[in-house]
């Protein structure tokens, strides 16, 4: 127990220092995220529609935790192929359980930090009133969407682990099919129609419809001075759909890691590249 | 009988390499592969680039699975108790492949933790280690990308010995040092060895290197394992004055079919 607890501990260790000595970066990243996000709320705020603007700002922060969730997750191979690690993190004797978890753990203490970040940028943009809000219940909702997501992470973080550059290329497709399907910034009807059933597939589809609920968007009680968030029972149906993803998609994801991995070692993928 | 610290038989990896569309290559890194070290040996694979070396260190450690043949570390079978293994190998590569931003002390303490070794510990020992290698303790908390290539590659040697392995994987280790860092890493080898009783394979260009560390040397080359034994009886069998010479005989065009030298004792 104490070995396994000092090996997640190690990636924990690792990633507080490269954050620490990339510092400069990553403020570039989180004030990207500000400004990014906020400039879509504004286009709610510029049209005068309350609704539009807290539809926009969910979108908007919903996104940015979890797109930064999976991409941690599912970068940290190729950043390791960069640095030229990966050999030496492989021959490790960690298992592939402990090495994933503290990955994971260490991206999400960094996706909760990044969304606080902006959503305080984005209440000072847009002047928000959160008043009547179920953010216990966003919380749960997140809470649960985080192992889907953590999931999707792993299954993605095999592309590099089979090719260096392409795996990078591959993750950043995938995350960029998931803004697209999953009703961020829009209702999933807008899509055309044959692109409509690849929604149900996304878990971020189910995280954005819990949490507008929550946060009272489309609800009759809501006015601008106060929201009228609905309660955890109303998100019962997505909550249910999130948590058996979730339950599939995490197992799967490390059964696939070990299986690319044994593949990686037949082929002898797992040389240095950058 | 002491069962060998290294036991490798018959082994074999061979990689399809793509030429054009629907078109692969074969390359055989490693063809019918045999040798074994003995508990505390210094063993050396001298061979040119791509002669095989590293695809053999990787097998060892771990890191790559062949196609057919039996591996053994310490009596643990390779792939299948692959875990076990990692326990009791370091491994040195030719390039020194850090987290290059970070310090030494946080590469060396985040190996530590990942084999679930006590930081303060390991901390230590890597400290001791360093200065047996000729770095100064203030360079501890420089970030690599700082220090030259062969204070890099003395951390590379510090984080495979900070885990206190049995079994030592070299694979040319000096390339690309200064005489002097080469002549500190040689030392420390050779006082590890006598101080330890460290198995070491070593893979290596340098043939002066290879006569004053190891006991027994083999020679690859294209895969296969084509002569090995002591200096002496390598350049016996070679009918040759140096090492050098022998190599070339024994790995060059007259070698009549590419066979096994055996190298009796």
């Amino acid at each position: 127990m104490e070995t396994t607890m000092r090996q997640t501990w190690a990636f924990l260790f690792r990633g507080y220092h490269l954050t620490r000595r990339y510092i400069g970066w990553v403020v570039v990243f989180n004030f990207y995220a500000v400004v990014t996000s906020a400039t879509v709320a504004l286009i709610g705020v510029a049209a005068g529609n309350y609704q539009l603007t807290l539809t926009l700002v969910v979108g908007a922060l919903l996104w940015n935790y979890l797109s930064w969730l999976y991409q941690e997750i599912s970068m940290s191979i190729a950043y390791e192929r960069w640095e030229g690690t990966l050999e030496y993190t492989f021959m490790a004797p960690v298992s592939r359980l402990v090495h994933l978890f503290g990955v994971s753990l260490y991206s999400l203490i960094n996706s909760v930090i990044t969304s606080l970040i902006v959503l305080a940028g984005l209440v000072l943009f847009t002047n928000l009133n959160l008043r009547g809000a179920n953010l216990v219940g966003v919380v749960v909702v997140l809470a649960v969407s985080t192992l889907a997501f953590i999931g999707l992470g792993l299954i993605a973080a095999v592309f590099p682990v089979m090719s260096a550059e392409r795996g990078a290329e591959a993750t950043h497709i995938f995350q960029g099919s998931l803004l697209l399907v999953s009703g961020v910034y829009y209702p999933i009807e807008v899509l055309p129609k044959w692109m409509q059933p690849l929604s149900a597939i996304s878990p971020a589809t189910y995280t954005l419809s819990a949490c507008r609920k929550l946060f009272g968007v489309g609800m009759s009680g809501s006015t601008p001075d106060r929201l009228a968030g609905a309660p955890l029972s109303a998100v019962t149906h997505e909550l249910v759909i999130l948590a058996l993803m979730g339950a599939v998609l995490m197992p799967f994801g490390l059964w696939v890691f070990v299986k690319v991995e044994a593949w990686a070692k037949r082929a002898g993928k797992l040389k240095r590249t950058g | 009988m002491q069962q060998p610290a290294i036991y490798v038989r018959n082994l074999r990896k061979c990689f399809r390499k793509r030429t054009g569309f629907r078109k692969h290559a074969e390359l055989w890194a490693l063809d019918d592969v045999s040798f074994s070290v003995a508990e505390g040996e210094t063993y050396g694979l001298l061979g040119p680039n791509g002669s095989g070396k590293s695809s053999l260190i990787r097998v060892l450690s771990t890191l790559l699975i062949a196609d057919s043949g039996e591996v053994r570390m310490r009596g643990l079978s390779l792939p299948d108790e692959q875990e076990q293994v990692r326990r009791i190998i370091g491994r040195v590569s030719v390039d020194a492949a850090f987290y290059k931003k970070l310090s030494a002390r946080e590469n060396l303490l985040y190996t530590a933790l990942l084999y679930g070794q006590k930081a303060s510990d390991a901390e230590r020992r890597a400290m001791r280690i360093l200065e047996q290698l000729g770095m100064e303790n203030s360079k501890f908390s420089t970030p690599l990308e700082e220090m030259s290539r062969g204070m890099q590659q003395k951390i590379s040697i510090a984080r495979a010995l900070v885990l206190n392995p049995p079994l030592l994987l070299l694979d040319e280790p000096t390339t690309g040092l200064d005489p002097k860092s080469r002549r500190d890493v040689q030392t420390f080898l050779e006082n590890l060895r006598e101080r330890e009783g460290t198995t070491i394979l070593l893979t290596t260009h340098d043939m002066a290197e290879a006569e004053r560390l190891c006991a027994r040397i083999g020679f690859l080359a294209h895969g296969k394992l084509v002569a090995e034994g002591t200096t002496a009886e390598l350049m016996r069998t070679a009918n040759a004055t140096t090492l050098d010479d022998a190599f070339i005989k024994l790995t060059g065009e007259e070698l009549v079919a590419e066979e096994l030298v055996a190298v009796e004792e």
